[in-house]
């Protein structure tokens, strides 16, 4: 075999390879939406997604609930992530001498390599139990609980990316403010920030992704019962954590219906992202 | 309102900085401290080397979990590895710069963003049912390498960029074909990149629990062939911790993952040290 052949073969096959990402998109799209058909048809796409019943054995398939818990979770845990997210970031790019911002970093970046579970398992012990002590009632399982682990696993995602985008602001900016006599402070509050602006909307945007898509943790801390969140001390479930615990022993419609759930977290999962990218790029 | 001087304004943001920072840092440590300390002295050879025996009170050990997960390993390791780095050369050695490698390049972001439950349900709708897979580790290790695809061919991709392009012309000058470079230059210098962007997936299949929940089921016993069930680590702490009464042997499963997360943090650090010092060296000598 000829070496240009070879070379013509592995140039074939690397686009193969090149499209695969973009071929299990598709396949991810199509399969979702085939098994949620079923469903879509036979209920109605208004019945599903605006129905608050979900009683699945007694042919009752309304997701609004999840979807309720899964925003609800959702904005509480970024109201607590997103300042804790950009002082971190403030701090790793500008404040923190360059020892301790070394440190720092790493210590950070190893929440997002700790597993789901663990998160979910040390919010069962530890925070459920407080919680409830709190609110005096029920276990802890609850929407506070959920949102507080969910602020803890998105926080190092909007720290990096807010980080980054406030070390690509051209140095030149921050010495012109402080030529012109600004305080640091002043510097990073009306120059830096502004001019990463972008960036660190992507990154909330992109941490947004990242909670709702979140499961294991939160069916183990958010007590996983379909009922609209009245207060933050009552428990929920998220529209993964349907999935997750009923996927199992679901036939027929029941399935179709979680397929639904599946495409809904899947739509809202690809526009949130797209927007998250696109601010991400433009800013380079 | 009083306007607080500029000087006093900086203090009061500063001390919120360091105070954000300390936190974020203060919770990581709390959290892994507080596993280890709650998990590993229920750590011993029994509860490694016996399998869980079901029940309420959760009991035996974790040998066949973690037999599973080194199954599940190699598997998705076999499946991914040829792919994420076909993927990666096409885009850093094949693709012009065009509308269509910039689309690629898109849908390989939009993947990784894809939530662990959704590869869940794909994997259960095609790898479970339409291949008759059915709760399986091979089902699993489908599921889990099309999850991992994204980022492994980021980083590998990533680590072929780096290498300096007056290397390939070199190669190439010499009357190498482009494949040629791509295996006898290229690959060689970004291996330590890559290497760290496969070490980083073997950390992601120790941690991945949603989608693997749904597509290998919850069999805890030992697996005899890939297409038996089995239950990861990290699976196994969900069960214990909401069929069982076994918080204890949770922590110490919880305390095993959070050990292996730390070496493979420590690993590739260490392997990105290495990469800079050697980049940082042919700088200065040519190759």
């Amino acid at each position: 075999m000829s070496r240009y052949f070879v070379d013509r073969i592995s140039r074939r096959l690397a686009l193969c390879f090149g499209t695969v990402a973009f071929l299990i998109l598709i396949f991810i799209a199509v399969f979702i939406l085939k098994g949620s058909l079923p469903a879509l048809g036979e209920i109605g796409v208004a019945d599903i997604l605006f129905s608050t019943e979900w009683y699945p054995s007694h042919g009752a398939f309304g997701i609004f609930t999840m979807f309720a818990g899964s925003v609800v979770v959702t904005i509480l845990a970024l109201a607590i992530a997103v300042p804790l997210a950009v002082g971190c970031a403030i701090f790793l790019a500008e404040v923190a001498p360059c020892r301790i911002g070394n440190m720092a970093r790493p210590a950070i970046e190893l929440l997002v390599g700790i597993p789901s579970v663990v998160y979910g398992l040390v919010g069962m012990i530890v925070l459920c139990p407080a919680i409830a002590h709190l609110s005096g009632t029920g276990s802890g399982s609850s929407v506070l609980a959920a949102a507080i682990v969910l602020a803890i696993m998105v926080l190092p995602t909007i720290t990096s990316i807010s980080e980054d985008s406030l070390r690509a602001v051209p140095t030149l900016y921050k010495e012109g403010a402080l030529a012109l006599g600004a305080t640091h402070w002043q510097a990073v509050y009306h120059v830096l920030l502004p001019a990463a602006r972008r960036g660190i909307v992507a990154a909330v945007v992109l941490g947004t992704g990242r909670a709702i898509g979140e499961t294991m943790a939160m069916v183990m801390v958010i007590g996983n019962s379909p009922i609209l969140p009245t207060s933050i001390f009552a428990p929920a479930r998220t529209l993964t954590g349907n999935i997750a615990s009923e996927i199992g022993a679901a036939t027929g419609m029941h399935e179709s219906t979680l397929f639904v759930t599946g495409l809904v977290l899947f739509v809202l999962i690809m526009a949130i992202n797209s927007v998250g990218l696109l601010l991400n790029r433009r800013k380079k | 309102m009083t306007k607080l001087s500029p000087k006093l304004t900086q203090k009061f943001a500063w001390g919120f900085a360091w105070t954000t920072g300390v936190i974020a840092v203060l919770v990581m440590l709390l959290i892994v401290g507080y596993v280890l300390v709650q998990g590993l002295p229920v750590i011993n050879s029994d509860f490694l080397f016996s399998s869980p025996e079901g029940g309420l009170a959760g009991e035996g050990g974790i040998f066949s979990c973690i037999v599973s997960t080194l199954w599940l390993i190699v598997i998705t390791m076999a499946i991914l590895i040829p792919l994420g780095l076909g993927a990666a050369i096409y885009l850093a050695e094949y693709a012009p710069d065009n509308r269509f490698t910039h689309f690629i390049r898109y849908c390989v972001e939009l993947l990784a963003g894809v939530p662990s439950i959704v590869f869940g349900l794909f994997g259960f709708a095609v790898f479970v049912l339409a291949l008759h897979l059915n709760y399986s580790i091979l089902a699993g290790a489908l599921t889990l390498a099309c999850l991992l695809l994204p980022f492994l061919v980021r980083s590998a991709e990533e680590a072929m960029k780096a290498v300096p392009y007056s290397q390939r012309e070199a190669a190439l000058a010499l009357g190498a074909t482009r494949w040629q470079a791509t295996i006898h230059v290229v690959i060689p210098a970004a291996l330590p990149g890559i290497v760290t962007g496969i070490i980083l997936c073997v950390g992601g299949v120790v941690a991945e629990s949603a989608c693997l929940y749904v597509t290998m089921g919850g069999s805890a016993g030992m697996p005899t062939s890939l297409l038996s069930g089995g239950r990861t680590l990290a699976v196994h702490v969900f069960y214990l911790a909401m069929e069982t009464n076994a918080l204890d042997k949770a922590m110490a499963t919880g305390a095993v993952l959070i050990v292996i997360i730390v070496i493979i943090n420590l690993i590739t650090r260490w392997f990105s040290h290495y990469l800079q010092a050697r980049m940082k060296g042919e700088t200065s000598h040519g190759i």
